[in-house]
Protein backbone atom coordinates (compact mmCIF):
# COMPACT_ATOMS: atom_id res chain seq x y z
CA UNK A 1 0.00 0.00 0.00
CA UNK A 2 2.72 2.47 1.14
CA UNK A 3 4.47 1.98 -2.32
CA UNK A 4 1.52 2.49 -4.30
CA UNK A 5 0.85 5.33 -2.20
CA UNK A 6 4.39 6.73 -3.33
CA UNK A 7 4.11 5.70 -6.72
CA UNK A 8 1.53 8.27 -7.35
CA UNK A 9 3.14 10.66 -5.27
CA UNK A 10 5.77 10.88 -7.42
CA UNK A 11 3.76 10.91 -10.78
CA UNK A 12 2.31 14.21 -9.22
CA UNK A 13 5.39 15.84 -8.43
CA UNK A 14 7.01 15.15 -11.73
CA UNK A 15 3.69 15.87 -13.75
CA UNK A 16 3.55 19.46 -13.45
CA UNK A 17 6.79 19.97 -14.68
CA UNK A 18 6.03 17.21 -17.81
CA UNK A 19 2.63 18.86 -18.85
CA UNK A 20 4.20 22.83 -18.80
CA UNK A 21 7.31 21.11 -21.09
CA UNK A 22 5.03 18.90 -22.95
CA UNK A 23 2.49 22.06 -24.10
CA UNK A 24 5.74 24.05 -24.53
CA UNK A 25 6.69 21.51 -27.49
CA UNK A 26 3.57 20.42 -28.78
CA UNK A 27 1.48 23.86 -28.93
CA UNK A 28 3.57 26.37 -30.87
CA UNK A 29 5.25 23.01 -32.97
CA UNK A 30 1.37 22.75 -34.15
CA UNK A 31 0.92 25.84 -34.94
CA UNK A 32 4.36 26.60 -36.65
CA UNK A 33 3.38 23.04 -38.66
CA UNK A 34 -0.30 24.61 -39.57
CA UNK A 35 1.04 27.80 -40.67
CA UNK A 36 3.53 26.29 -42.99
CA UNK A 37 1.07 24.83 -44.81
CA UNK A 38 -1.26 28.16 -45.58
CA UNK A 39 -0.75 31.51 -47.07
CA UNK A 40 -0.22 33.72 -44.03
CA UNK A 41 0.91 37.36 -44.49
CA UNK A 42 0.95 39.40 -41.22
CA UNK A 43 -0.08 42.44 -43.32
CA UNK A 44 -3.29 41.05 -45.42
CA UNK A 45 -4.94 39.53 -42.46
CA UNK A 46 -8.22 37.40 -43.28
CA UNK A 47 -6.73 36.18 -46.29
CA UNK A 48 -5.39 32.77 -44.89
CA UNK A 49 -5.55 29.75 -46.97
CA UNK A 50 -4.54 26.39 -47.53
CA UNK A 51 -1.85 26.23 -49.78
CA UNK A 52 0.14 22.44 -49.42
CA UNK A 53 3.59 22.39 -49.55
CA UNK A 54 3.91 25.55 -51.60
CA UNK A 55 5.28 27.26 -48.65
CA UNK A 56 7.80 24.67 -48.63
CA UNK A 57 8.51 24.46 -52.42
CA UNK A 58 9.13 28.41 -52.08
CA UNK A 59 11.23 28.24 -49.25
CA UNK A 60 13.73 25.35 -50.30
CA UNK A 61 14.11 26.78 -53.96
CA UNK A 62 14.89 30.32 -52.73
CA UNK A 63 18.53 31.17 -53.36
CA UNK A 64 18.62 32.44 -49.82
CA UNK A 65 17.26 29.13 -48.09
CA UNK A 66 20.93 27.72 -49.36
CA UNK A 67 22.65 30.41 -48.57
CA UNK A 68 21.49 30.40 -45.19
CA UNK A 69 22.10 27.01 -44.94
CA UNK A 70 25.69 27.35 -46.02
CA UNK A 71 26.37 30.01 -43.58
CA UNK A 72 24.51 27.98 -40.95
CA UNK A 73 26.96 24.98 -41.54
CA UNK A 74 30.35 27.29 -42.09
CA UNK A 75 29.19 29.04 -38.84
CA UNK A 76 28.62 26.20 -36.77
CA UNK A 77 31.81 24.31 -38.23
CA UNK A 78 34.28 27.40 -38.25
CA UNK A 79 33.26 28.41 -34.30
CA UNK A 80 33.70 24.54 -33.47
CA UNK A 81 36.62 24.18 -35.41
CA UNK A 82 38.31 27.00 -33.54
CA UNK A 83 36.81 26.68 -30.00
CA UNK A 84 38.19 22.53 -30.33
CA UNK A 85 41.33 23.03 -31.48
CA UNK A 86 42.67 26.34 -29.49
CA UNK A 87 40.32 24.20 -26.49
CA UNK A 88 42.80 22.33 -25.87
CA UNK A 89 45.61 23.89 -27.01
CA UNK A 90 44.82 26.30 -23.67
CA UNK A 91 43.12 23.78 -21.67
CA UNK A 92 47.02 22.10 -21.94
CA UNK A 93 48.90 25.17 -21.29
CA UNK A 94 46.38 25.80 -17.87
CA UNK A 95 47.15 22.29 -16.71
CA UNK A 96 50.85 23.03 -16.38
CA UNK A 97 52.63 24.31 -13.40
CA UNK A 98 52.49 28.28 -12.91
CA UNK A 99 52.02 30.98 -11.04
CA UNK A 100 48.70 32.61 -10.77
CA UNK A 101 47.22 29.90 -11.92
CA UNK A 102 43.54 31.13 -10.37
CA UNK A 103 44.09 34.48 -11.55
CA UNK A 104 44.47 32.96 -15.17
CA UNK A 105 41.55 30.95 -14.93
CA UNK A 106 39.01 33.59 -13.68
CA UNK A 107 40.21 35.95 -17.00
CA UNK A 108 40.29 32.93 -19.76
CA UNK A 109 36.42 31.99 -18.94
CA UNK A 110 35.15 35.58 -18.61
CA UNK A 111 34.09 36.00 -22.23
CA UNK A 112 31.63 33.01 -21.55
CA UNK A 113 29.47 35.16 -19.22
CA UNK A 114 29.33 38.32 -21.45
CA UNK A 115 25.89 38.40 -22.89
CA UNK A 116 25.14 38.36 -26.83
CA UNK A 117 24.58 41.79 -27.54
CA UNK A 118 27.49 43.38 -25.26
CA UNK A 119 30.44 40.76 -27.33
CA UNK A 120 28.97 41.79 -30.55
CA UNK A 121 28.45 45.50 -30.62
CA UNK A 122 32.32 45.82 -28.60
CA UNK A 123 33.07 43.71 -31.35
CA UNK A 124 31.42 45.42 -33.72
CA UNK A 125 32.76 49.49 -32.47
CA UNK A 126 35.65 48.96 -31.04
CA UNK A 127 38.02 46.69 -32.74
CA UNK A 128 36.08 46.18 -36.53
CA UNK A 129 35.04 49.60 -36.98
CA UNK A 130 37.25 50.50 -40.29
CA UNK A 131 37.99 54.12 -39.14
CA UNK A 132 38.13 54.36 -35.14
CA UNK A 133 38.63 50.40 -34.44
CA UNK A 134 41.23 49.26 -32.54
CA UNK A 135 41.67 46.64 -35.20
CA UNK A 136 41.94 49.60 -38.04
CA UNK A 137 44.18 51.72 -36.11
CA UNK A 138 47.09 48.73 -35.96
CA UNK A 139 45.98 48.29 -39.66
CA UNK A 140 47.57 51.73 -40.18
CA UNK A 141 50.38 51.62 -37.31
CA UNK A 142 51.78 49.04 -39.70
CA UNK A 143 50.99 51.01 -42.83
CA UNK A 144 48.03 48.59 -44.40
CA UNK A 145 45.19 49.65 -45.43
CA UNK A 146 42.19 48.86 -42.70
CA UNK A 147 39.34 46.39 -43.72
CA UNK A 148 36.04 47.17 -42.53
CA UNK A 149 35.74 43.22 -41.38
CA UNK A 150 31.30 43.35 -41.54
CA UNK A 151 31.13 44.57 -44.53
CA UNK A 152 34.08 42.47 -46.11
CA UNK A 153 33.70 39.69 -44.25
CA UNK A 154 31.30 39.65 -42.91
CA UNK A 155 30.17 35.34 -41.40
CA UNK A 156 33.95 35.16 -40.85
CA UNK A 157 33.93 37.98 -38.43
CA UNK A 158 31.03 36.43 -36.63
CA UNK A 159 32.73 33.40 -36.43
CA UNK A 160 35.64 34.98 -34.80
CA UNK A 161 32.96 36.99 -32.48
CA UNK A 162 30.72 33.88 -31.61
CA UNK A 163 34.06 31.69 -31.12
CA UNK A 164 35.54 34.41 -28.92
CA UNK A 165 32.15 33.75 -26.74
CA UNK A 166 32.89 29.69 -26.41
CA UNK A 167 36.38 29.36 -26.13
CA UNK A 168 36.43 29.56 -22.63
CA UNK A 169 33.67 26.86 -22.51
CA UNK A 170 35.34 24.47 -24.60
CA UNK A 171 38.63 25.31 -22.13
CA UNK A 172 37.11 25.03 -19.04
CA UNK A 173 35.27 21.51 -20.12
CA UNK A 174 38.47 20.13 -21.19
CA UNK A 175 40.58 21.80 -18.48
CA UNK A 176 38.48 19.84 -15.83
CA UNK A 177 38.45 16.71 -17.92
CA UNK A 178 42.47 17.21 -18.15
CA UNK A 179 42.69 17.16 -14.32
CA UNK A 180 41.27 14.29 -14.01
CA UNK A 181 43.64 12.16 -15.91
CA UNK A 182 45.58 9.99 -13.64
CA UNK A 183 49.15 11.36 -13.18
CA UNK A 184 50.39 7.78 -12.10
CA UNK A 185 49.78 6.79 -15.49
CA UNK A 186 51.57 9.75 -17.33
CA UNK A 187 54.45 8.92 -15.12
CA UNK A 188 54.45 5.29 -16.27
CA UNK A 189 54.15 6.25 -20.29
CA UNK A 190 57.35 8.72 -19.29
CA UNK A 191 59.24 5.92 -17.41
CA UNK A 192 58.61 4.07 -20.70
CA UNK A 193 60.09 6.71 -22.43
CA UNK A 194 56.81 8.35 -24.02
CA UNK A 195 57.72 11.62 -25.82
CA UNK A 196 55.58 14.47 -25.40
CA UNK A 197 53.66 13.85 -28.93
CA UNK A 198 52.56 10.01 -27.95
CA UNK A 199 51.64 10.51 -24.54
CA UNK A 200 49.34 13.24 -26.39
CA UNK A 201 47.73 10.89 -28.94
CA UNK A 202 48.03 7.93 -26.90
CA UNK A 203 47.34 9.04 -23.41
CA UNK A 204 45.91 12.44 -22.78
CA UNK A 205 43.54 12.80 -26.67
CA UNK A 206 41.67 9.49 -25.55
CA UNK A 207 40.72 10.72 -22.23
CA UNK A 208 39.91 13.52 -23.59
CA UNK A 209 37.43 12.66 -26.40
CA UNK A 210 34.46 12.05 -24.04
CA UNK A 211 34.80 15.82 -23.31
CA UNK A 212 35.02 16.72 -26.96
CA UNK A 213 32.23 15.42 -27.93
CA UNK A 214 30.26 16.94 -24.86
CA UNK A 215 31.54 20.19 -26.54
CA UNK A 216 31.10 19.59 -29.79
CA UNK A 217 27.84 18.50 -29.62
CA UNK A 218 26.35 21.35 -26.72
CA UNK A 219 27.96 24.27 -28.82
CA UNK A 220 26.10 22.64 -31.39
CA UNK A 221 23.06 23.07 -30.46
CA UNK A 222 23.39 26.91 -28.96
CA UNK A 223 25.26 27.65 -32.08
CA UNK A 224 22.34 26.26 -34.81
CA UNK A 225 20.30 29.13 -33.40
CA UNK A 226 23.02 32.16 -33.18
CA UNK A 227 20.65 34.96 -33.38
CA UNK A 228 21.63 38.12 -31.51
CA UNK A 229 25.09 38.48 -32.45
CA UNK A 230 24.46 38.58 -36.11
CA UNK A 231 21.10 40.84 -35.67
CA UNK A 232 23.31 43.58 -33.65
CA UNK A 233 26.14 43.50 -36.88
CA UNK A 234 25.43 42.86 -39.67
CA UNK A 235 21.33 42.10 -39.66
CA UNK A 236 21.87 39.65 -42.04
CA UNK A 237 24.09 41.30 -44.83
CA UNK A 238 25.27 42.47 -47.15
CA UNK A 239 22.96 40.80 -48.84
CA UNK A 240 22.12 37.36 -47.43
CA UNK A 241 26.35 37.26 -46.54
CA UNK A 242 26.22 36.23 -42.80
CA UNK A 243 22.35 35.51 -42.61
CA UNK A 244 22.08 32.13 -41.23
CA UNK A 245 18.57 30.15 -40.57
CA UNK A 246 17.28 31.30 -37.46
CA UNK A 247 17.76 34.66 -39.03
CA UNK A 248 16.50 34.18 -42.17
CA UNK A 249 13.18 32.48 -40.36
CA UNK A 250 13.18 35.85 -37.86
CA UNK A 251 13.53 38.38 -41.40
CA UNK A 252 10.82 35.97 -43.22
CA UNK A 253 8.30 36.56 -40.05
CA UNK A 254 8.78 39.79 -38.45
CA UNK A 255 10.14 42.03 -40.98
CA UNK A 256 8.75 40.29 -44.24
CA UNK A 257 5.45 39.54 -42.27
CA UNK A 258 5.58 36.38 -44.10
CA UNK A 259 4.24 33.74 -41.48
CA UNK A 260 3.87 31.29 -43.83
CA UNK A 261 6.95 31.03 -45.56
CA UNK A 262 8.95 31.67 -42.33
CA UNK A 263 7.12 28.34 -40.89
CA UNK A 264 8.14 26.58 -43.33
CA UNK A 265 11.86 27.27 -42.82
CA UNK A 266 11.13 26.86 -39.07
CA UNK A 267 10.24 23.54 -39.35
CA UNK A 268 13.17 22.52 -41.77
CA UNK A 269 15.54 23.89 -38.63
CA UNK A 270 13.47 21.72 -36.41
CA UNK A 271 14.26 18.79 -38.60
CA UNK A 272 17.80 19.92 -38.87
CA UNK A 273 18.37 20.29 -35.29
CA UNK A 274 16.75 16.90 -34.48
CA UNK A 275 19.20 15.28 -36.54
CA UNK A 276 21.80 16.91 -33.90
CA UNK A 277 19.97 16.01 -31.02
CA UNK A 278 19.92 11.98 -31.92
CA UNK A 279 23.23 11.90 -31.27
CA UNK A 280 23.33 13.81 -28.68
CA UNK A 281 20.61 12.00 -26.67
CA UNK A 282 22.50 8.73 -27.52
CA UNK A 283 25.73 10.05 -25.93
CA UNK A 284 24.26 11.62 -22.77
CA UNK A 285 21.92 8.83 -22.54
CA UNK A 286 25.29 6.56 -22.02
CA UNK A 287 26.47 8.72 -19.50
CA UNK A 288 23.68 7.93 -17.05
CA UNK A 289 24.37 4.23 -17.13
CA UNK B 1 63.43 13.34 -9.52
CA UNK B 2 61.16 13.82 -12.38
CA UNK B 3 58.63 16.05 -10.73
CA UNK B 4 61.11 18.52 -9.97
CA UNK B 5 60.02 20.92 -11.97
CA UNK B 6 62.24 23.06 -12.87
CA UNK B 7 61.77 27.54 -12.13
CA UNK B 8 62.47 28.05 -15.84
CA UNK B 9 59.87 26.15 -16.89
CA UNK B 10 57.31 27.24 -14.99
CA UNK B 11 58.50 31.02 -15.85
CA UNK B 12 57.56 29.40 -19.12
CA UNK B 13 54.63 28.16 -18.64
CA UNK B 14 53.64 31.57 -16.33
CA UNK B 15 54.23 34.06 -19.48
CA UNK B 16 52.67 32.02 -21.84
CA UNK B 17 49.47 31.31 -19.95
CA UNK B 18 49.45 35.16 -18.60
CA UNK B 19 49.80 36.20 -22.49
CA UNK B 20 46.58 33.60 -23.93
CA UNK B 21 44.46 34.91 -20.84
CA UNK B 22 45.48 38.89 -21.60
CA UNK B 23 44.32 38.41 -25.13
CA UNK B 24 41.18 36.63 -24.54
CA UNK B 25 40.69 38.79 -21.66
CA UNK B 26 41.36 41.99 -23.27
CA UNK B 27 38.09 42.86 -25.06
CA UNK B 28 36.59 43.47 -21.40
CA UNK B 29 39.37 45.34 -19.91
CA UNK B 30 39.08 46.70 -22.68
CA UNK B 31 35.32 47.85 -22.83
CA UNK B 32 35.87 48.82 -18.94
CA UNK B 33 38.99 51.18 -19.71
CA UNK B 34 36.84 52.67 -22.37
CA UNK B 35 34.19 53.48 -20.28
CA UNK B 36 35.69 56.00 -17.85
CA UNK B 37 37.20 57.85 -21.00
CA UNK B 38 35.82 61.02 -22.13
CA UNK B 39 34.65 60.29 -26.01
CA UNK B 40 37.16 62.28 -27.71
CA UNK B 41 39.83 60.03 -25.82
CA UNK B 42 37.86 56.56 -26.81
CA UNK B 43 38.41 56.78 -30.25
CA UNK B 44 41.78 58.90 -29.88
CA UNK B 45 44.35 57.38 -32.38
CA UNK B 46 47.30 56.09 -31.17
CA UNK B 47 44.67 54.80 -28.93
CA UNK B 48 45.62 55.82 -25.15
CA UNK B 49 45.56 52.60 -22.70
CA UNK B 50 46.00 53.95 -19.08
CA UNK B 51 47.03 57.04 -19.27
CA UNK B 52 44.17 59.64 -20.10
CA UNK B 53 41.91 61.56 -17.94
CA UNK B 54 39.50 59.58 -15.86
CA UNK B 55 36.02 60.21 -15.26
CA UNK B 56 32.95 58.32 -14.47
CA UNK B 57 30.52 60.75 -16.54
CA UNK B 58 29.50 58.22 -18.93
CA UNK B 59 27.92 56.26 -16.18
CA UNK B 60 25.81 59.02 -15.14
CA UNK B 61 25.24 60.07 -18.86
CA UNK B 62 23.55 56.48 -19.54
CA UNK B 63 21.27 56.44 -16.75
CA UNK B 64 19.92 60.09 -17.74
CA UNK B 65 19.09 59.27 -21.22
CA UNK B 66 17.73 56.13 -20.65
CA UNK B 67 16.12 54.58 -17.84
CA UNK B 68 18.71 52.08 -17.02
CA UNK B 69 17.92 51.21 -13.92
CA UNK B 70 14.76 49.95 -15.22
CA UNK B 71 16.36 47.95 -17.70
CA UNK B 72 18.72 46.58 -15.10
CA UNK B 73 15.94 45.64 -13.04
CA UNK B 74 13.92 43.71 -15.43
CA UNK B 75 16.70 41.76 -15.85
CA UNK B 76 17.08 40.88 -11.96
CA UNK B 77 13.38 40.12 -12.16
CA UNK B 78 13.21 38.12 -15.67
CA UNK B 79 16.24 35.98 -14.42
CA UNK B 80 15.30 35.55 -10.55
CA UNK B 81 11.97 35.04 -11.22
CA UNK B 82 12.32 32.75 -14.45
CA UNK B 83 15.13 30.37 -12.28
CA UNK B 84 12.94 30.52 -8.86
CA UNK B 85 9.70 29.79 -10.50
CA UNK B 86 11.61 26.44 -12.59
CA UNK B 87 12.81 25.87 -8.86
CA UNK B 88 8.98 25.29 -7.68
CA UNK B 89 8.57 23.33 -10.11
CA UNK B 90 11.67 21.19 -10.88
CA UNK B 91 12.81 20.66 -6.92
CA UNK B 92 9.49 17.80 -6.93
CA UNK B 93 9.80 16.59 -10.12
CA UNK B 94 13.90 16.19 -9.11
CA UNK B 95 13.39 14.71 -6.30
CA UNK B 96 10.87 11.76 -6.97
CA UNK B 97 13.00 11.23 -10.34
CA UNK B 98 16.31 11.03 -8.27
CA UNK B 99 14.71 8.75 -4.83
CA UNK B 100 11.78 7.08 -6.33
CA UNK B 101 13.01 6.40 -10.08
CA UNK B 102 10.27 4.31 -12.37
CA UNK B 103 11.36 2.16 -15.66
CA UNK B 104 10.24 5.64 -17.35
CA UNK B 105 12.65 8.24 -15.75
CA UNK B 106 15.41 8.02 -18.02
CA UNK B 107 13.36 8.15 -20.76
CA UNK B 108 11.23 11.21 -19.26
CA UNK B 109 14.74 12.69 -18.52
CA UNK B 110 15.96 12.45 -22.14
CA UNK B 111 12.48 13.40 -23.28
CA UNK B 112 12.90 16.63 -21.29
CA UNK B 113 16.08 17.61 -22.37
CA UNK B 114 15.20 17.03 -25.93
CA UNK B 115 13.04 20.01 -25.60
CA UNK B 116 16.07 21.88 -25.38
CA UNK B 117 17.05 21.45 -28.80
CA UNK B 118 14.02 22.63 -30.62
CA UNK B 119 15.47 25.27 -32.45
CA UNK B 120 13.82 28.79 -31.35
CA UNK B 121 13.21 29.60 -34.52
CA UNK B 122 10.79 26.75 -35.11
CA UNK B 123 8.52 28.41 -32.59
CA UNK B 124 9.30 32.21 -32.59
CA UNK B 125 5.93 32.55 -34.86
CA UNK B 126 3.38 31.16 -32.98
CA UNK B 127 4.85 32.66 -29.65
CA UNK B 128 4.87 35.99 -31.20
CA UNK B 129 1.60 35.41 -32.76
CA UNK B 130 -0.21 34.46 -29.31
CA UNK B 131 1.55 37.03 -27.41
CA UNK B 132 0.31 39.54 -29.14
CA UNK B 133 -2.93 38.13 -29.12
CA UNK B 134 -3.05 37.95 -25.20
CA UNK B 135 -1.51 40.85 -24.78
CA UNK B 136 1.54 39.88 -23.56
CA UNK B 137 4.36 41.41 -25.67
CA UNK B 138 6.45 43.58 -24.12
CA UNK B 139 5.44 42.25 -20.33
CA UNK B 140 7.71 40.75 -17.91
CA UNK B 141 5.47 38.07 -16.92
CA UNK B 142 5.39 36.80 -20.19
CA UNK B 143 9.15 36.77 -20.93
CA UNK B 144 9.57 35.28 -17.12
CA UNK B 145 7.58 32.39 -18.12
CA UNK B 146 9.24 32.15 -21.49
CA UNK B 147 12.52 32.07 -19.84
CA UNK B 148 11.21 29.42 -17.43
CA UNK B 149 10.43 26.93 -20.05
CA UNK B 150 13.77 27.29 -21.29
CA UNK B 151 15.71 26.82 -18.75
CA UNK B 152 13.43 23.82 -16.94
CA UNK B 153 15.09 21.17 -18.40
CA UNK B 154 18.26 22.22 -17.67
CA UNK B 155 16.93 22.95 -13.90
CA UNK B 156 15.57 19.58 -13.32
CA UNK B 157 18.81 17.77 -15.14
CA UNK B 158 20.78 19.68 -12.50
CA UNK B 159 18.76 19.23 -9.27
CA UNK B 160 18.62 15.24 -10.68
CA UNK B 161 22.16 15.11 -10.99
CA UNK B 162 23.03 16.55 -7.66
CA UNK B 163 19.82 14.36 -5.66
CA UNK B 164 21.01 11.58 -6.91
CA UNK B 165 24.14 11.66 -4.75
CA UNK B 166 22.60 11.78 -1.47
CA UNK B 167 22.75 8.86 -0.46
CA UNK B 168 18.83 6.97 -0.08
CA UNK B 169 20.22 5.44 2.93
CA UNK B 170 19.69 8.23 5.13
CA UNK B 171 16.43 8.67 3.55
CA UNK B 172 15.57 5.47 4.60
CA UNK B 173 16.78 5.95 7.99
CA UNK B 174 14.41 8.91 8.64
CA UNK B 175 11.42 7.11 6.76
CA UNK B 176 12.23 3.85 9.69
CA UNK B 177 12.30 6.50 12.19
CA UNK B 178 8.83 7.53 11.88
CA UNK B 179 9.32 10.95 9.42
CA UNK B 180 6.40 11.93 7.98
CA UNK B 181 7.32 13.10 4.08
CA UNK B 182 7.04 16.83 4.81
CA UNK B 183 9.56 16.39 7.80
CA UNK B 184 11.75 14.10 5.14
CA UNK B 185 11.92 16.58 3.03
CA UNK B 186 12.18 19.64 5.39
CA UNK B 187 14.73 18.14 7.98
CA UNK B 188 16.64 15.46 5.89
CA UNK B 189 16.76 15.85 2.55
CA UNK B 190 16.91 19.81 2.29
CA UNK B 191 19.72 20.71 3.97
CA UNK B 192 21.88 17.68 2.00
CA UNK B 193 20.09 20.03 -1.02
CA UNK B 194 20.88 23.34 -0.43
CA UNK B 195 24.27 23.80 -2.50
CA UNK B 196 23.24 21.69 -5.44
CA UNK B 197 19.90 23.63 -5.64
CA UNK B 198 22.12 26.83 -5.14
CA UNK B 199 24.46 26.67 -7.69
CA UNK B 200 21.73 25.21 -9.65
CA UNK B 201 19.97 28.71 -8.77
CA UNK B 202 23.63 30.13 -9.97
CA UNK B 203 23.88 28.68 -13.50
CA UNK B 204 20.38 29.31 -14.59
CA UNK B 205 20.17 32.97 -13.48
CA UNK B 206 23.38 33.52 -15.46
CA UNK B 207 21.94 31.39 -18.76
CA UNK B 208 18.74 33.38 -18.04
CA UNK B 209 20.81 37.03 -17.63
CA UNK B 210 22.42 36.45 -21.20
CA UNK B 211 19.29 34.82 -23.12
CA UNK B 212 19.13 36.90 -26.34
CA UNK B 213 16.61 35.55 -28.60
CA UNK B 214 13.36 35.84 -26.89
CA UNK B 215 14.27 38.92 -24.94
CA UNK B 216 14.87 40.36 -27.84
CA UNK B 217 12.07 39.32 -30.01
CA UNK B 218 9.59 39.39 -27.48
CA UNK B 219 10.17 42.76 -25.71
CA UNK B 220 11.14 46.34 -26.62
CA UNK B 221 11.24 48.99 -24.06
CA UNK B 222 8.75 48.57 -20.88
CA UNK B 223 9.73 44.64 -20.02
CA UNK B 224 13.13 44.88 -22.02
CA UNK B 225 16.63 43.34 -19.78
CA UNK B 226 19.92 44.52 -20.67
CA UNK B 227 20.41 42.66 -23.71
CA UNK B 228 17.55 44.23 -25.76
CA UNK B 229 19.04 47.80 -24.49
CA UNK B 230 22.10 47.02 -24.89
CA UNK B 231 21.06 46.52 -28.55
CA UNK B 232 19.06 49.73 -28.99
CA UNK B 233 22.96 50.75 -28.79
CA UNK B 234 23.35 48.60 -32.58
CA UNK B 235 23.21 52.20 -34.01
CA UNK B 236 23.98 54.94 -34.18
CA UNK B 237 24.55 55.64 -30.42
CA UNK B 238 27.23 52.54 -30.33
CA UNK B 239 29.60 55.05 -32.52
CA UNK B 240 29.74 56.57 -28.90
CA UNK B 241 32.44 54.61 -27.50
CA UNK B 242 32.66 55.71 -23.76
CA UNK B 243 28.94 55.88 -23.75
CA UNK B 244 28.37 52.28 -24.98
CA UNK B 245 30.68 50.90 -23.01
CA UNK B 246 29.86 52.28 -19.44
CA UNK B 247 26.38 50.54 -20.84
CA UNK B 248 28.40 47.53 -21.33
CA UNK B 249 30.06 47.36 -18.16
CA UNK B 250 26.89 47.80 -16.51
CA UNK B 251 25.31 44.88 -17.75
CA UNK B 252 28.06 42.70 -17.63
CA UNK B 253 29.51 43.23 -13.98
CA UNK B 254 26.70 41.45 -11.78
CA UNK B 255 26.84 38.43 -14.11
CA UNK B 256 30.65 38.33 -14.28
CA UNK B 257 31.09 38.36 -10.91
CA UNK B 258 28.08 35.76 -10.67
CA UNK B 259 29.71 33.79 -12.90
CA UNK B 260 33.32 33.41 -11.64
CA UNK B 261 31.61 31.91 -8.41
CA UNK B 262 30.12 29.40 -10.57
CA UNK B 263 32.73 27.61 -12.46
CA UNK B 264 32.99 24.28 -11.12
CA UNK B 265 28.86 24.06 -11.28
CA UNK B 266 28.99 25.39 -14.94
CA UNK B 267 30.91 22.36 -16.18
CA UNK B 268 28.73 19.78 -14.26
CA UNK B 269 25.57 21.93 -15.31
CA UNK B 270 25.93 22.21 -18.95
CA UNK B 271 27.30 19.15 -19.33
CA UNK B 272 24.34 17.67 -18.03
CA UNK B 273 27.24 15.47 -15.26
CA UNK B 274 29.04 14.44 -18.30
CA UNK B 275 31.85 16.23 -17.08
CA UNK B 276 32.87 16.61 -13.67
Amino acid sequence: MATRHQKTLARLMVSPSVLLLLGWMIVPLAMTLWFSFQSYNLLSPGMEQFIGWTNYQYFLSDPAFWTAMRNTLLLVGGVLVITVGGGIALALLLDQPMFGQGVVRILVIAPFFIMPTVSALVWKNMFMNPVNGLFAWFAKAVGAQPIDFLAQYPLMSIILIVSWQWLPFATLILLTALQSLDSEQMEAAEMDGAGTLAKFTHLVLPHLSRAITVVILIETIFLLSVFAEILVTTNGGPGYQSTNLTYLVYSQALLQFDVGGASAGGIIAVILANIVAIFLMRMIGKTLE
Amino acid sequence: MARNISQSRRWGFTILAWGAALVIFFPILWTILTSFKTEADAIASPPKFLFFDWTVENYAEVQSRSPYFRHFMNSVIISVGSTLLGLVLAIPAAWSMAFQPGRRTKDLLMWMLSTKMMPAAGVLIPMYLMFRSFGLLDSRLGITVVLMLINLPIIVWMLYTYFREIPSEILEAARMDGASLRNEILHVLTPMAVPGIASTLLLNVILAWNEAFWTLNLTTSKAAPLTTFIASYSSPEGLFYAKLSAASTMAIAPILILGWFSQKQLVRGLTFGAVK
